[in-house]
């Protein structure tokens, strides 16, 4: 149920508002109705966020829901849970699921199910091939018409440059972007870690960092020439950031995002061979990771996404070569960020809220990203100074396969609102 | 001083005077080979398998042969790969394994990284008989003994391992085993089977096989996997036995002292040719002898046994 109230005595970190300090937030009907300070909010219940940060409710533009068809993974249900956790208020669901999310009625059964079963806002993408293989395009018209906001093949790239630069021309009927995956299948052949001298140590196929660079730079190139509107996805290497640097400063439609992992770990991690370091694109060497880290602190990267991944134990739990590539990442990356950036005064507050808020909303062109008055009450809680453990059976998700778990974390979300309702509390 | 270590699992982790141990307790094993009654108690009432995901037969028979000859009992588990792409789970697999009975568990499997997670999975003692292009720590211990035994002391040896250095399991044990033995290690062999930051593990690299034989005590010859070629990693078989083969002509050229290795089996004709395996200076036939005597060492080492002078009593 709605309700409504009144949050006092919070610091609020709004930067689109231009507000940053103390301010009551009255909240009616699932929308803001004011901010202020010292409101008077008679008959309203109040909330007192004393010590605590209020923030627009984060955004991830990169989520596998895996429903339908894989609910052993994770589904709707548990996954805006674990996202609500987390501090997100809106996600995507990547159309890689079984049907892949190639057709209307895929969308249509995504947006009810969340309606029906989920606690925060979904946002389905759609494929922009038929069954996401990067043959025929899917019904781009259909799919926008059943509420897809964005378009991806996600997992793969489209290697037929052709069917590419096709339907980055067609797409142009919908102002949606284009969400992609840079990977080129012939150069990441059978590998499984970034190739290097950890993988030469561990004897694991390696997978080079080019086969990410030339998709990159062709992608690029597509986009400019068709004026395509393209958004890369966690991008993991120092020359994909030049690639992608290169192309914004010459004006092509492209906005870029990290993962909380390829910022903060390296392909050392590997080394034991858990297979929750298994992720694609792999886990890069401490150079590249530097310079994504540079990269995020200067600004040049529009936003943070997750690429919440989540498998079953049994599937991690073999050998190295055979576990499915992915890492779960709603539940820790609000705190992995505050502790390697914020606490480490590297980036601040407002910053996070631009990369995790305010930019996945403008790329996908869906509401939040702020609480000035008339937006939707979707907002967070949290303690900045919290100390915690990520634990396995502490993770609502159903996936546990987290490179973090065992990690020390510093700062926690502690209350999620979506509409002026809780959907989340510590 | 006892070898204390609950599994083996590579040569990466082990210091030089534990490979040393091993190595020593190897002596009176081959000995003990040479006898007409080839049998000791060690190891009555235990069992070894030996469960192989990757066909081989001479590390295999050499393990259970190994075992025998300290009273084991054996069993060997081959399980086909095709099987376990058809969902045969290698967790589950492993854990049947051990509620039979065993007490140490050999693996070779295709993926690297296989023996760490059984070590993670059972409680019995595990052997890492090659994993993937990650370790194959008693092949290099069989080579450590028998240049140990040919020429004495290991350190200061000028060592060249040629071929597919990159998918090779038997270069990167050997790469560890030799250097912390204070051997001098160039690896050899075309750039595409060169894998990247090999050099960081402390050896040479280089692309011309006749000029790294010129200074070396010893070569070891990898063998090439004939798909390696099919991916196109080189053009054909026969360029690759041209530039890297360790042909007659080029062995002509080489030292005259000039010690032949080759872990098997070897591919007669493409890496190594028929006269270089079966020169005077070769001493393939003897490393695999010496690969019975060195994994008896290690069983006998990891099921207690100390410094290998009661072997003999």
């Amino acid at each position: 149920m709605a309700m409504n109230c009144l949050i006092k005595n919070g610091l609020l970190v709004d930067p689109v508002a231009d507000r940053y300090g103390e301010y009551d937030l009255m909240i009616k009907e699932g929308k803001i109705v004011g901010v202020g300070k010292d409101l008077a909010g008679e008959g309203l219940e109040v909330i007192d966020a004393r010590n605590l940060v209020i923030m627009p409710g984060l955004i991830d533009l990169h989520v596998h829901l895996r429903e339908p068809g894989q609910e052993e993974k994770e589904t709707i249900a548990t996954g805006t849970r674990a996202a609500a956790k987390g501090g997100f208020t809106s996600i995507t669901a990547m159309p890689n699921t079984i049907p892949s999310a190639d057709s209307a009625s895929v969308i249509t059964f995504v947006k009810a199910k969340s309606k029906e079963e989920g606690v925060v806002r979904v946002y389905p993408v759609g494929n922009i091939t038929k069954g996401g293989v990067g043959r025929e395009l899917a019904e781009l018209a259909d799919l926008t018409e059943a509420g897809a906001v964005a378009f991806s093949d996600d997992g793969l790239s489209i290697l037929n440059a052709e069917v590419e630069r096709y339907a980055f021309m067609y797409g142009k009927l919908f102002n949606k972007p284009f969400l992609l995956h840079c990977e080129d299948k012939n150069l990441t052949a059978d590998g499984v870690m970034h190739e290097g001298t950890v993988s030469t140590r561990l004897g694991l196929k390696g997978i080079p960092a080019v086969a990410e660079e030339v998709i990159i730079a062709r992608d690029l190139l597509l986009a400019e020439e068709t004026g395509a509107r393209i958004h890369l996805c966690h991008i993991s290497t120092k020359r994909s950031l030049d690639l992608f640097r290169g192309a914004k400063a010459r004006g092509v439609k492209v906005t870029a995002e990290v993962t909380p992992h390829h910022l903060t770990l390296t392909d050392q991690e590997v080394a034991g061979y858990n297979t929750a370091t298994k992720v694609s694109p792999p886990l890069r060497p401490l150079q590249d990771v530097e310079a994504l880290q540079e990269a995020l602190i200067e600004g040049a990267i529009d936003l943070i996404a997750t690429d919440h991944a989540p498998h079953t134990k049994e599937e991690k739990h073999q050998e190295y070569s055979l576990a499915p590539f992915g890492m779960t990442g709603l539940e820790t990356a609000l705190g992995v960020i505050l502790t390697k950036f914020y606490h480490t005064g590297k980036i601040s507050l407002e910053r996070i809220v631009q990369l995790m808020s305010v930019n996945p909303a403008k790329v996908l062109n869906i509401p939040g990203g702020t609480l000035k008055e008339g937006s939707p009450a979707d907002l967070i809680l949290l303690d900045l100074n919290t100390e915690w453990e990520v634990k396995k059976d502490d993770f609502i998700s159903k996936g546990k396969n987290s490179p973090f778990i065992g990690k020390k974390l510093k700062g926690k979300n502690l209350a999620t609102m979506v509409a002026g309702e809780w959907v989340y509390k510590s | 001083m006892s070898f204390s270590r609950k599994h083996l699992l590579g040569l990466e982790d082990l210091e030089a005077k534990e490979i040393i141990e091993i190595l020593n307790t190897a002596v009176p094993c081959k000995d003990i080979i040479k006898r007409e009654i080839k049998k000791l108690p060690t190891l009555r009432g235990r069992s070894v398998v030996t469960l192989f995901f990757e066909p081989s037969t001479r590390t295999r028979i050499s393990f259970e042969l190994a075992a025998k000859r300290l009273g084991a009992d054996t069993v060997s588990i081959a399980i086909n790969t095709s099987s376990v792409q058809k969902g045969e789970n290698f967790v589950d697999t492993v854990k049947t394994v051990e509620a039979l009975g065993a007490d140490f568990i050999v693996l070779r499997h295709s993926v690297a990284g296989s023996p760490q997670l059984l070590a993670e999975t059972v409680k019995c003692r595990v052997i890492n008989a090659g994993d993937g292009a990650h370790e194959h720590p008693t092949q290099a211990l069989l080579d450590l003994f028998t240049l140990r035994e040919r020429c004495g002391e290991i350190a200061g040896l000028k060592v060249v391992i040629v071929g597919d250095i990159m998918h090779s399991r038997v270069a990167k044990s050997n790469i560890y085993g030799l250097s912390k033995l204070g051997a001098d290690v160039t690896v050899v062999g075309p750039p595409t089977l060169l894998p990247p930051g090999i050099e960081e593990l402390g050896v040479r690299v280089m692309t011309d096989l006749d000029a790294a034989l010129e200074e070396a005590n010893v070569v070891n010859v990898l063998r090439i996997q004939k798909e390696r070629q099919q991916k196109g990693l080189f053009p054909s078989l026969r360029e690759y036995t041209r530039l890297y083969g360790l042909t007659k002509e080029r062995l002509a050229r080489a030292p005259r002292d000039l010690i032949i290795m080759h872990p098997g089996p070897a591919n007669l004709g493409v890496e190594i040719s028929e006269e270089a395996a079966t020169d005077p200076r070769s001493v393939i036939t003897t490393q695999v002898t010496n690969g019975v005597a060195v994994r008896m060492a290690l069983l006998y080492l990891m099921s207690g046994g100390e410094n290998g002078d009661e072997l003999l009593n």
